[in-house]
């Protein structure tokens, strides 16, 4: 079994032109390897900003992320998942997975879609899968990319609740068997309570972290009177806001 | 007679000059002098027109350069560009190619630069965030969002050059389907221009319909709504 690589962001200023203050300011977090940590917090915090830094898409602030001790932007690519499928609409499902990781077989494609539960549906293109399945298959991307570093970015937002209980289980599932580092945005703190293990929650601008919270029961195996208490400790901490 | 046969020949006289021009006459040597000059000046125009617009589309400092150029270009009459080729160049086979060339260029450039233009940003954090390698970004995800747009303008650039050949094949060349028109209008053989004519289109539509609409569903076959 593979264990996920630790995370340490140190970001001392990070801005943009059309904001008055900078978004980040003297900002750190660590994050253990193996954790499944959820970001949480109101929409333009610098949720995102902070999973593309990780991630290495996004180069342009002071201060430095590293992934297991090597600049993001230097390390293996992290598994990402964005807002949106963003699925390549000329690729079928088996050709989107292997298209961002050349290295991966058509076997080991087919048997990522296996595991999302996507059997069948490898010669599929996007326009005809529904939304769900279409997230799966980003999920499976990200998965065949790097198995040790997940970055889900809003990975369950616009899907019915129904979508995202299935999308959930998948998830839990793959990280139950691989044990990556996964870090996990969200403005939803029952998404938090139902997958992580950490729930870390900004606010503010710059933004700051008003709570962080580790859970001792396994994500998984919650009951649903915990998830409930979980969600509504972060909802309450994220209402609190700074002054 | 209301229609006399010299002026409104019968389409089954017309079938038959046809076949006897290919047989007896120059209809085969014309339409290859017709289809290589049209075959050249369109590749030559589709290559230099989509380099041209994958820059200025890229460029905001190519851009504003010049795309009033290219205004200049879609604008500026073709017999005008052709005119001043042959006076230039004198009436060669390198002249008229050049000019029907510059006559499609601008609308390749034109087509070209807003496909450019039409990418979705998405895709580029895509490429970063997975590490693509450059020639795998343009064969992955430029390319495919390119395609249908350089589709686009082979087709509109293709029925520019067809009519815009001939024409300056009448202007000025020894050989060709416009040529050989312009000498069938000097002895008013409307019989020899509805065949000659007759034959350009069943080669337009050959390309159509063999080459062009085949590659088109192949390379967007991805597009097909789900029935």
């Amino acid at each position: 079994m593979s264990s996920g690589p630790r995370l340490e962001i140190d970001v001392e200023g990070k801005k943009f032109d059309f904001l008055p203050t900078p978004l980040l300011d003297g900002f750190r977090l660590e994050i253990e390897p193996s954790s499944v940590v959820a970001l949480v917090g109101p929409s333009g915090v610098g949720k995102s900003t902070l999973l593309r830094m990780i991630g290495g898409v996004d180069t342009l602030f002071s201060g430095r992320v590293l992934v297991d001790g090597v600049v993001a932007a230097e390390a293996p690519p992290a598994g990402f998942v964005f807002q949106d499928p963003r699925l390549l609409p000329w690729l079928t499902a088996l050709d989107n997975i292997r298209a961002v990781r050349p290295e991966t077989t058509e076997s080991e494609a087919e048997a990522m879609l296996m595991r999302v539960g996507l059997k069948g549906f490898e010669r599929y293109y996007p326009h005809e899968l529904s939304g769900g399945m279409q997230r799966r298959v980003a999920l499976a991307r990200a998965f065949s990319v790097n198995p040790r570093l997940l970055l889900l970015d809003e990975p369950f937002v616009s899907l019915d609740r129904t979508l995202v209980v299935e999308m959930e289980q998948v998830l839990l599932t793959l990280i139950e068997t691989n044990r990556p580092t996964v870090l996990l945005v969200t403005h939803l703190p029952e998404d938090a309570a139902t997958v992580a293990d950490r729930a870390v929650v900004l606010s503010g601008r710059p933004a700051k972290i008003v709570a962080d919270y580790r859970f001792a029961s396994a994500a998984g195996q919650r009951p649903r009177a915990e998830r409930e208490h979980i969600a509504n400790q972060i909802a309450g901490a994220a209402a609190e806001r700074l002054p | 007679m209301l229609f006399p046969s010299r002026l409104f020949p019968s389409p089954l006289a017309v079938g038959a000059h046809v076949v006897d021009l290919a047989l007896n006459g120059k209809l085969l040597p014309d339409l290859g002098k017709t289809l290589s000059r049209a075959a050249v000046a369109f590749v030559v125009a589709m290559a230099l027109g989509t380099a041209a617009g994958i820059a200025l589309g890229r460029s905001r400092v190519a851009d504003r350069l010049f795309s009033a150029w290219v205004v200049v270009g879609l604008n500026i009459p073709a017999i005008v560009i052709a005119i001043v080729l042959y006076i230039w160049l004198g009436l060669t086979e390198f002249a008229l190619i050049l000019a029907v060339v510059l006559n499609k260029l601008p609308l390749v450039i034109a087509t070209i630069r807003e496909g450019v233009r039409s990418f979705d940003p998405a895709y580029d954090d895509l490429g970063r965030a997975f590490r693509m390698p450059f020639a795998r970004r343009l064969r992955l995800i430029f390319l495919p969002q390119l395609m249908p747009f350089a589709l686009a303008a082979a087709r509109t650039g293709l029925s520019l050059i067809w009519k815009i050949v001939l024409v300056f094949e009448v202007l000025g060349s020894d050989g060709g389907v416009g040529f050989r028109i312009s000498v069938f209008f000097q002895f008013f053989d409307i019989k020899g221009i509805v065949a000659y004519t007759t034959a350009f289109i069943l080669v337009v539509f050959a390309f159509e319909y063999l080459v062009l609409r085949p590659l088109e569903r192949h390379i967007l076959k991805w597009r097909q709504v789900r029935t």
